[in-house]
């Protein structure tokens, strides 16, 4: 009997180990997540179910939109093509649950950078692609034109899961205002639940009010309040524990927004090869060994450019062109007043 | 190679050894279960290691800093994340024991209905049952909230019961109460409770012994309404109604204010939850009433009781016992349905504490494991009770 179970006991222990080597966490030195990527042949990247100029599908499935431009950057890097994506459209409640677990691999879904999320969650945030505020959004005929002439009673609908929630309560309550939150789980509801007269106002980061208020009815009763009640520095996420991994997400995004700063474009990236400013070109992978750094080839940052373009380029294309917000206002590179400013690339 | 060997080895081994042969089965399915759970926790254990995740519920006592739009007890973002479990936890009981209460009364109604002689009732009946339980419950839940809500006015043209409740968009506004000397209420109603305990007792000592039936019901209704009201008029009870009034707050926004607003996500969900069960409810009614031979009723009615006294004496306490247990799986689905409320923002346990704690602590395994807990905890604890209640009715066999 005794020979039994030790023979039992070894042949469950070999299979416990078996498995562990599998499955388990023991980090390579290069990038992890690189390679799986390279292996699957595609970036999985967690977006928003549909935020028009951030991450939002036409009806044909193609995605378009300034956080989707991140995850085609880094596939353009990676891969060398920016069509090799797959969007993993996430509700607020579940993205940080689906990148901590390992079902994608970036997160770029407007969402922002605070303390906690970056500290305490096994999260770390590589950049800001859209510096915005959260704002509020009423019926033009109800008269009000700021938040200063809101009373207690008012009901405001907004996502559950979201800073906004908290920083509604901040506000509120630093003003006095005895308010009714009504919280949904999905962004669609929020607008449906507005639209319905279910609240007086519908409060969330403003280009997400700029955004949701094409989808209203009658957008054009709608107006977004002048103030603004709070920083939300929205940018790419990824999992803590590949810093590799974390760096090209973070390059990907810098090397698009160095691009706007040196006139770099998707049409003048070849041509650009032969400039005789030194970080020109080592932007457009004429000069230097930059994509050794993460294991990749030198083209790296060129591919970005000529297959998404560069920031201002995805700015234009999405937010402008689309009429949600033409103005730039902060998202303006720091030489032209606003405060887009990324450390160099060298 | 060594499997083989191994199985080879065992198989002979037991053949020999039929006591060893019963135990080491069980033995192994053991140690596999252990094993699966002990690497699953593993697993989990090193996964956070390496994204930089603590495991803990030390994040319970922490200030929460959300506030919840509905809640029976006092609560706002000061309070903590244990403390917007509570108030999740009520609202979900909340909506809960409201649909169990409509779902039974609805489901006896039209499951009694479906048997009426009357055609165009018993087709009524059977038009609903068919109706309601065939659409998927969140699909009726968006029906009421979204279709139903868009349909209900701005408090400004409310519809108005009486000029002290009000019918809008943003919810029921109905009067509160407020008493003055409501102990004293309270306790004659205690009393007029008791009393009618005693009566009953000795009402069916009275008819064992002499056949002498006393009219129970009648004195139990009349304590019921005069004890506490003569005690009330001596006894200075007040009672006094907060009734909503309209407060402008813009040039086109209104809202009620005092009062107590029953808010429409209640309402949709509430509604959902009771028509959608009472229809299952209603097929356990008739199943129950028909599984009663006809000769029962016969003999009921050879004796003299009377059509009511039938169904009551008769016919229900047998059905019952058919119709319990398929009812108390009604009542459980419709406590975990309840959960769906996530959709249209009702702040029930999934949307408060799965939803928003959840979000804003990060702490998906310790909160999903909190939640998951919880339900299990409440359809279990709903279980006892409905099993408890059926061994009562049960035949006791001598």
């Amino acid at each position: 009997m005794l020979r039994t179970l030790k023979r039992l006991v070894y042949l469950l222990t070999s299979i416990a180990l078996l498995v562990s080597f599998e499955t388990g966490a023991f980090a390579a030195k290069k990038s992890k997540t690189l390679k799986k990527t390279q292996k699957m042949g595609y970036v999985r990247c967690g977006v928003s179910q549909g935020l028009p100029g951030f991450s939002n599908a036409d009806a044909a499935g193609n995605w378009t939109g300034v956080d989707v431009d991140v995850c085609r950057a880094v596939a353009a890097a990676t891969l060398g093509d920016s069509g090799k994506v797959k969007f993993y459209p996430l509700s607020a409640k579940e993205r940080f649950t689906a990148l901590t677990s390992g079902e994608i691999d970036v997160l770029s879904r407007n969402t922002t950078w605070t303390l906690s999320r970056d500290a305490d969650i096994g999260l770390t945030f590589v950049g800001v692609n859209f510096y915005d505020g959260q704002g509020f959004m009423v019926r033009k005929n109800s008269g009000i034109t700021s938040t200063s002439q809101f009373k207690s009673g008012i009901s405001a609908c907004t996502n559950i899961g979201t800073t906004t929630e908290l920083n509604m309560r901040d506000f509120f309550n630093s003003k006095g205002i005895k308010y009714e939150p009504v919280a949904f789980e999905k962004a669609d509801e929020v607008v449906a639940a507005y639209d319905a007269g279910r609240c007086d106002t519908y409060t969330t980061d403003k280009s997400g009010l700029a955004a949701q208020r094409t989808k209203l009815s009658n957008p054009d009763d709608h107006i977004v309040l002048p103030e603004t009640i709070s920083k939300e520095p929205l940018g790419p996420v990824v999992r803590q524990g590949d810093s590799v991994w974390e760096d090209i997400v973070r390059w990907s995004l810098n090397v698009m927004i160095e691009a706007e700063e040196y006139g770099i474009t998707s049409a003048n990236a070849d041509s650009m090869k032969s400039s005789e400013n030194p970080a020109i070109k080592r932007l457009v992978g004429a000069e230097g060994e930059l994509g050794a750094a993460f294991g990749l080839d030198n083209d790296w940052s060129l591919r970005i450019i000529k297959q998404v373009g560069n920031y201002g380029e995805s700015y234009k294309r999405n937010i402008a062109d689309t009429g949600i917000l033409p103005d730039r206002g902060p998202n303006q590179l720091w030489t032209k007043g606003g405060i887009l400013y990324v450390p160099p690339a060298r | 190679m060594k499997i083989k060997n191994f199985n080879l080895g065992l198989g002979g081994f037991l053949s020999n050894n039929p006591k060893l042969g019963n135990f080491l089965p069980q033995a192994v399915t053991l140690f596999a279960i252990i094993f699966i759970i002990g690497f699953f926790t593993f697993n989990a254990q090193t996964n956070m290691d390496t994204r930089g995740i603590d495991f803990g519920f030390g994040f319970l006592k922490q200030e929460s800093s959300f506030d919840i739009q509905f809640s029976l007890i006092d609560y706002d973002g000061s309070y903590s994340y244990a403390r917007a479990y509570l108030v999740g936890l009520l609202n979900t009981l909340l909506v809960s024991i409201i649909g169990i209460f409509f779902a039974t009364v609805l489901g006896v109604v039209v499951g009694i209905s479906r048997l009426s002689s009357n055609y165009l009732i018993s087709k009524l009946a059977e038009i609903y049952v068919e109706i309601f339980r065939n659409i998927p419950l969140l699909l009726q839940i968006f029906f009421w909230y979204f279709a139903a809500l868009r349909a209900l006015p701005l408090p400004k043209e409310a519809i108005s019961f009486f000029d002290v409740s009000f019918l809008t968009i943003k919810g029921f506004f109905v009067p509160k109460l407020v008493w003055t000397n409501f102990s004293v209420l309270f306790y004659s109603l205690v009393a007029a409770i008791v009393s009618i305990v005693f009566i009953y007792i000795y009402g069916k000592r009275k008819q064992e012994a002499t056949g002498q039936r006393i009219p129970v019901f009648l004195i139990s209704v009349g304590l019921l309404l005069i004890l506490p009201l003569v005690v009330s008029f001596l006894g200075r009870v007040g009672l006094d109604f907060e009734i909503p009034s309209l407060v402008q707050h813009s040039e086109t926004i209104f809202n009620f204010k005092g009062g107590i607003n029953i808010i429409p996500e209640l309402m949709a969900l509430a509604l959902a939850l009771s028509l959608y069960t009472a229809t299952f409810i209603a097929e356990c009614v008739r199943a129950g009433i028909m599984g009663v031979t006809k000769g029962q009723k016969e003999a009921a009615a050879s004796i003299g009781l009377t059509p009511g006294q039938i169904l009551r004496l008769v016919v229900m306490p047998q059905a019952l016992r058919i119709i319990i247990p398929p009812t108390t799986n009604q009542y459980l689905n419709l406590t975990k349905n309840s959960s769906l409320a996530a959709a249209i923002a009702y702040p029930d346990l999934v949307l408060v504490f799965a939803g928003t704690a959840m979000m804003q602590t990060g702490r998906a395994i310790e909160i999903v494991s909190i939640t998951m807990l919880t339900y299990l905890s409440l359809s279990i604890a709903i279980s006892i009770f409905m099993n408890w209640y059926n061994k009562k009715i049960a035949i006791k066999e001598k």
